[in-house]
């Protein structure tokens, strides 16, 4: 520590250069903020964050302010207390009053400041907004009138995503955040990471909701309900059933979902490693026949209409694998439907994912065939975690089950899909077995682990050395890409999530986690890796299994049936 | 045609950058009389700003349009003197009666509205120009006579260009 400074009559410790809010977090003094962001540049515009300081006339604001030896600082005096009120207060006077009916309702920033403020009279009335609701989009619902102009979602699309699908239009009073020309959102550069939900502080952004008419399939007799769960999904909804964030819950959820009256229970970990199994070798013959290099995965969405928008001249170099909950989807009705004998027409496929780009995904026309959709409809974490509630299961006391064979078996490659650097880990694994004949002993790559936006790593197998690249948040994919274009050639393979971190910080996730939480989930999907016995895809016995009776062989006629797919350019205002 | 014109704008700033925006989206105003879409995505294109970036810059202003101008093209001036003398029930009464907004052209694309600033003509407040006629001391009441005017005119086939 360089110096110190006063806080409240108390003398802590600070580092030069550092913002006072960082030194007051830091030693445990809690200030409201709002448009603050932690690891980007603070703006101080919402000024929920005033300190009162020594010397200084005007109210600072923490969040942007740097620190100087003997600061005197007061953080709750009633002058600060006051200004902080009255903030929320002018933010509520233009807010719709239903709370009760908001998507957000307990779980809103807004709410919580008036809360921890006492607003408890409405002193200022403004006049209502009245936008229409933006329902364009497959995958975000957009309700202005609930936007208090923080302006986070502005900056994730930009500084994280490199999208800017959005910004401020208009001035002053008029101020609302939209699109290029007001349009909905699904004409817009939108790539549906749904990173914008994941910082609202309010209900102005929320996920599409697909639980009404999953409710009602499960009604049907006719139905046969299937539902599938994406790798992250079983570690990220311990929290909010009381338990410690990171946990594996994977047999209280199978358990829960057949409570709920799914017929079957399968694992989207299973199709992760069939990815697997179908990419490596789409690798092994791009490098071997000439392809085009470096091969991008292609197992998120929003990634993949990144690509089709903003890096149409790499599209071909884009895997042509579907993502593991479109394989499974078409598996479903295809393989599984055969085995059970059941028309596909009956089945109602789901998936639960940590994801919003996943319902966006689900009805590209290129996951239909034949009038029946791979998948029928897609619920995130947070869906589930409100049905499992609503359905009157208590995930404290349920006895664990397994999920349903064949679609139920994965390996711990497929499993750590939820984080950034485990396709690609998974992928090395397999890509190194086929290519030597022997098993990776050292099946841990850490250079590809952890939340690093991007890590690199070089494999040597049999003196081939295999350049791979990991990226997460697509402003870092965007710069990689950029390098490639430049002449960059010592990198093969590149895996790319939208999200930062991956699926465990997905768009569909429970909003408002920590990052311990976040990062609770990433070592969990280790330590499975750790535990289990099966660390590697083409060790499935379920996959080899899937091959030897139905598939044939990786990219084989049938595989390309049902597990390719293929990409198109999107004309959209960038 | 627009396409060509806003690559001859461009052209004159061989090494845009982003404080270029507002006078190459003046120039294309000045030209186009207004900012059409496929305008903003070229400027974003050679500037490398999103398209929402640039309209959010442009909205900012109330000098920028965002649709082509009317056949006849109605500024009412918001000046201190007309507002005195009662400009804003003149313009509510001209954006009633042609069913838009300021800022906006009508669905037949015969009348566009504009707010300005004062025009510089107080004696004759409240004063609305159409396509640089002045019409002095306007009231809610010969609102009507002056539009229809100029609906006789386009049938007649006289006006802007």
């Amino acid at each position: 520590m360089d110096f110190t400074i006063e806080v409240n009559n108390k003398k802590i410790e600070a580092n030069k250069g550092e913002t006072i809010l960082t030194a007051l977090n830091r030693n445990g003094i809690k200030v409201p903020t709002l448009c603050y962001m932690k690891d980007m540049f603070p703006t101080g515009s919402c000024r929920m964050c005033v300190v009162e300081v020594d010397g200084r006339k005007d109210l600072i604001t923490a969040c942007s302010e740097p620190v100087y030896e003997g600061m005197k600082i007061k953080t709750h005096s009633q002058r600060v207390i006051e200004s902080r009120k009255m903030i929320v207060e002018l933010l509520l006077s233009n807010h719709p009053d239903d709370c009760l009916y908001c998507e957000r309702n307990r779980n809103c920033e807004l709410q919580g400041l008036a809360d921890l403020l006492n607003v408890n009279e409405r002193r200022i009335s403004g006049k209502k907004n009245n936008h229409k609701i933006d329902q364009s989009s497959s995958s975000i619902v957009r309700d202005q009138d609930k936007c208090i102009l923080c302006g986070r979602c502005v900056r994730v699309c930009e500084e994280i995503e490199g999208v800017s699908a959005i910004d401020y239009i208009n001035r002053g009073s008029k101020t609302v955040i939209g699109t290029a020309y007001n349009k909905g959102l699904n004409t817009s550069s939108c790539i549906n990471c749904g990173q914008c939900i994941m910082v609202c502080p309010t209900g102005a952004l929320h996920e599409k909701p697909h639980a009404p008419e999953i409710e009602s399939a499960l009604e049907d007799p006719e139905k046969t309900v299937v539902v599938q769960y994406a790798p992250a999904i079983s570690v990220s909804i311990a929290e909010e059933f009381g338990l410690q964030a990171g946990k594996d819950m994977i047999g209280a959820l199978n358990a829960a979902l057949r409570k709920m009256g799914f017929n079957f229970v399968f694992d989207t970990s299973f199709t992760a490693d069939l990815t697997i199994m179908e990419e490596s070798a789409e690798l092994i013959d791009r490098i071997q026949n000439g392809g085009k290099l470096p091969m991008l995965t292609s197992c998120c969405p929003a990634w993949v209409k990144y690509a089709e928008e903003f890096q149409m001249d790499m599209l071909e170099n884009v895997s042509s694998c579907k993502s593991p909950q479109q394989m499974m989807g078409a598996l479903i009705k295809s393989y599984f439907a055969d085995k059970k004998e059941i028309d596909p027409k009956n089945i109602y496929s789901v998936s639960i994912m940590p994801c919003i780009a996943k319902k966006f995904e689900q009805q590209r026309d290129e996951m239909t065939h034949d009038g029946i959709t791979d998948i029928d409809a897609v619920l995130t974490t947070r869906e589930l975690v409100k049905m499992i509630r609503k359905y009157g299961i208590d995930l404290n006391n349920i006895e664990p089950e397994i999920a349903d064979s064949p679609l139920g078996m994965r390996s711990s490659a497929g499993k750590m899909f939820g984080a950034s650097g485990g396709v690609m880990e998974a992928a090395i694994r397999t890509a190194y077995y086929k290519l030597t004949g022997e098993e990776l002993i050292h099946f841990r790559i850490p250079e590809v682990r952890g939340f690093e936006g991007r890590k690199e790593a070089k494999i040597n197998i049999n003196g081939m050395e295999l350049g791979v690249a990991v990226v997460s948040g697509l402003k870092n994919a965007a710069e990689l890409m950029e390098e490639i274009r430049n002449g960059r050639e010592d990198i093969h393979f590149i895996e790319v999530m939208a999200c930062p971190g991956g699926c465990i910080n997905g768009g569909g996730q429970i909003i408002g986690s920590d990052d311990e939480a976040v990062k609770a989930r990433m070592m969990c999907l280790y330590d499975i890796d750790e535990k289990d016995s099966v660390k590697f895809s083409h060790k499935n016995p379920y996959i080899l299994e899937l091959y030897d009776k139905f598939l044939g062989v990786p990219l084989g006629h049938k595989s390309h049936e049902l597990l390719h797919t293929s990409y198109q350019k999107r004309e959209v205002m960038l | 045609m627009m396409e060509r014109a806003v690559e001859n704008i461009l052209g004159r700033y061989p090494n845009a950058k982003r404080e270029n925006l507002i006078p190459i989206l003046q120039e294309i105003q000045e030209r186009e009389g207004y900012l059409s879409e496929g305008a903003i995505v070229k400027v974003g294109q050679r500037l490398k700003l999103p398209a929402s970036k640039i309209f959010g810059v442009a909205t900012f202003y109330n000098q920028f349009r965002f649709e082509p101008l009317g056949k006849y093209h109605i500024q009412v001036c918001r000046g201190t003197a007309c507002h005195v003398l009662g400009s804003a029930s003149v313009l509510e009464e001209i954006e009633k009666q042609l069913n838009v907004k300021a800022g906006k052209t009508t669905k037949d694309g015969l009348f566009s509205i504009e707010v300005v600033a004062c025009i510089g003509a107080c004696g004759l407040a409240p004063v609305i120009s159409v396509n640089g006629e002045f019409h002095a001391k306007v009231t809610t009441d010969s609102i009507k006579e002056i539009l229809d005017e100029y609906r006789n005119k386009a049938e007649e086939g006289e006006g802007h260009e």
